[in-house]
């Protein structure tokens, strides 16, 4: 997994509540039996005009001007600003793998759906919850002020612009170790496969049906 | 010993190891295999050199991208078909049982594993897929997972997790007829939100609860993902235990009696505390019909389609107008007014026997109605097919002019070929309304079996105790 550990970049502001897995990257594209080319189809029912199957080339595909990621002001975002909820419904680590493969590396919003949540830190993507008053600031921040950039550091745990504006933000100690070290997690679990085998052979005795 | 809620009795009961940073490392006694999200994982599997930790404790099916006609003829989508071929292969190079396309036993995942007695009480189960949630209601541990965890899971039989917090969800009383499991669902997330459970465990429990069938809670636990939540589950009692008893891979003989008196005890103990209570009184819920784009906006079938200017929450009377102008529809319209294009009864929320009775007692002696250009009905297994058509029920479909499915997904998410055309309306029996879920533009009504079935003979919703009776 690709580290993270500080990230200056343009945030693109994403303004709607709910932003589901299936919005993020529609079904057709979960076909693959790849983790990476996802990037393309982000979003692909907001951003292009056209309907959008697997094989298509989508640089000769009509883009939806009004859809924010096309917006030449937002061109290279790897901040993405956004409401309540993020990526609920579907597990999809295809999610993810879409944000990331088009370059985003940090999500920022009031609140995000669990699995979502997840599966971002697997990937190296940072998703930061913030109180919703500070995001409110942040859409303002971003919609005034063209090319407006953020700096996210992991380390220090805050959100810092060349305004003087600073925010610091929480993490779980185990995520934020394993994004700033890039960590494999099934290696870190298999260092403990003796306590693994030794909870098995205790549970054959009280469950045996599950052995 | 202090009072524990059913969610902790699971947690501790598969905890390997406390970690110092507020962690777990979390044994998983079952793990369910799709093609969709887990080709990537056997990839990472094979690129690492690992091999499954134990391989018994998985089984496999395809669903999601499977064909419900001609099956004889394989998989016309040559990508789909990659897919399912990739399942196919990885469950072969790795020994993991897998019923095939063509196994009577193929279906849904999370339809496949209780009926087998694959999934069994006071267990952990995860699979890479949001509606895990659903073998909560054996009194189970169970949630989904992105790829990256099934392959942990495969690794190791392990995940590293933080503890959820507990939410009781009690629905006191008893339903009114013609009141489902679907609509005690729908109504619980309308009343705690999408993100209602995010963060939480919930426990669904009251005597409208503990007097449903397996099937029923299957249902309502399927759903706990909508209203936010991972996982949700429901005490083990004797409807939990009679259901299990003599599946294929419950025990049996001695270990049976051994095992059902350790799930015995997989209930909240009296006086255990919970983090967030939210209590319904059944007679009040209404056989209900979501209007907008997301579970969390649903009303019951004698109201009417919301306005947006009457919500106070900016934000949200934005997705109450996004929906709305999505929808097609006009706040102040009766539900019951609004006419449907398609009809879908089955997923995994809805596809199990006793939603295929609801449905076919509905279906019977009537016809579809004439503006009604398609009604689908896709049981969840070959073996639930094969109930079904013991019943009788396949003839009543196909006489009042459903269309009579092989098993899978469908069109719940239209990974297949069964998807909507865009601004088709479509009374559906599935968990999801979300834009573009069963088809680019289609727009989805999510209801319960019976309310599918009275608004494909109807032509539009219409409670069902309102038909013309059959002459």
């Amino acid at each position: 997994m690709e580290k993270f550990t500080c990230l200056t970049a343009i945030a693109v502001p994403l303004d709607r509540a709910n932003v589901d897995t299936d919005a993020i990257i529609p079904k057709q594209f979960l076909k693959s039996i790849k983790r990476s080319g996802f990037g393309p189809n982000l979003f692909d029912e907001w951003r292009y005009l056209d309907h959008g199957e697997p094989g298509m080339d989508n640089s000769t595909r009509a883009v939806n001007p009004d859809f924010v990621l096309n917006q030449a002001r937002y061109a290279g975002a790897q901040i993405l600003l956004a409401r309540d909820n993020f990526g609920c419904g579907s597990s999809r680590e295809h999610a993810p793998w879409a944000l990331e493969d088009f370059g985003i590396r940090v999500i920022i919003a009031p609140s995000f759906a669990d699995i979502f949540y997840n599966n971002c830190f697997k990937n190296g993507l940072l998703p930061i919850v913030l109180p919703e008053e500070i995001v409110d600031k942040l859409f303002e921040m971003v919609d005034t002020n063209e090319g407006y950039q953020l700096t996210v550091d992991l380390e220090q745990q805050t959100i810092t612009d060349d305004g003087g504006l600073k925010i610091n933000f929480e993490l779980d100690e185990f995520r934020r170790h394993c994004l700033l070290e890039g960590l494999d997690e099934i290696g870190l679990t298999l260092a403990h496969a003796d306590e693994i085998r030794a909870y098995e052979e205790k549970q054959k005795q009280i469950t045996p049906w599950l052995f | 010993m202090s009072a524990k809620t059913l969610y902790d009795k699971l947690w501790d009961s598969h905890e390997v190891r406390k970690n110092d940073d507020g962690t777990s490392l979390l044994y998983i006694d079952r793990q369910l295999i799709h093609e969709v999200t887990s080709p990537q994982a056997f990839e990472g599997l094979r690129l690492a050199n690992r091999k499954p930790w134990k391989v018994s404790a998985n089984l496999a099916t395809p669903d999601h991208n499977v064909p419900t006609t001609n099956r004889s003829e394989g998989i016309e989508d040559p990508i789909s078909k990659i897919q399912v071929d990739t399942l196919d292969q990885n469950c072969e190079y790795f020994g993991i049982t897998e019923f095939k396309m063509d196994d009577i036993r193929q279906g849904i995942v999370h339809v496949i594993g209780p009926e087998q007695g694959a999934t069994l009480p006071a267990m952990t189960l995860v699979c890479g897929d949001s509606h895990t949630s659903t073998h909560g209601a054996f009194g189970t541990l169970a949630f989904g997972v992105g790829t990256s965890e099934v392959e942990h899971v495969l690794a190791t039989q392990c995940l590293i997790q933080k503890k959820s917090k507990n939410m009781l969800v009690r629905v006191d009383g008893q339903l009114k007829p013609g009141v489902t499991a679907k609509d005690v669902i729908l109504t619980i997330i309308g009343k705690i939100g999408t993100a209602g459970g995010t963060g939480y465990a919930i426990e669904f429990a009251g005597e409208a609860i503990q007097s449903l069938s397996m099937e029923g809670r299957m249902t309502i636990s399927n759903m706990a993902i909508e209203a936010g939540a991972r996982a949700g589950m429901i005490a083990v009692d004797d409807t939990t235990i009679e259901y299990v008893k003599g599946k294929t891979c419950a025990p049996k003989g001695e270990q049976w009696e051994m095992a059902v008196e350790y799930w015995r005890d997989f209930h909240t103990d009296e006086g255990a505390m919970f983090d967030k209570e939210v209590i319904l009184d059944a007679a009040c819920i209404q056989p209900q019909v979501t209007w907008g784009t997301s579970p969390e906006m649903t009303i019951a079938i004698n109201e009417s389609v919301p306005a947006p200017e009457q919500e106070t929450d900016p934000v949200k009377k934005e997705g109450m107008k996004a929906a709305l102008k999505y929808m097609g529809l006009e706040a102040g319209t009766p539900i019951n007014e609004i006419p449907v294009d398609v009809v879908f009864i089955g997923s995994c929320t809805n596809s199990r026997i006793e939603d295929m009775r609801a449905a076919a007692a509905i279906a019977r002696g009537r016809k579809v109605a004439g503006n009604v250009q398609q009604a689908l009905v896709v049981p969840g297994s070959g073996l639930i097919k094969q109930q079904a058509e013991k019943e009788g029920l396949d003839k009543i479909f196909i006489e009042a002019g459903f269309e009579w499915r092989e098993p899978g997904c469908s069109m719940c998410l239209a990974m297949n070929a069964d998807r909507l055309e865009p601004q088709q309306r479509c009374a559906s029996t599935s968990n999801r309304n979300f834009e573009g879920r069963q088809g680019q533009g289609g727009r989805t009504h999510l209801v319960s079996p019976a309310m599918a079935a009275a608004a494909a003979v109807a032509g539009h919703f219409i409670d069902s105790s309102k038909l013309k009776p059959v002459a």
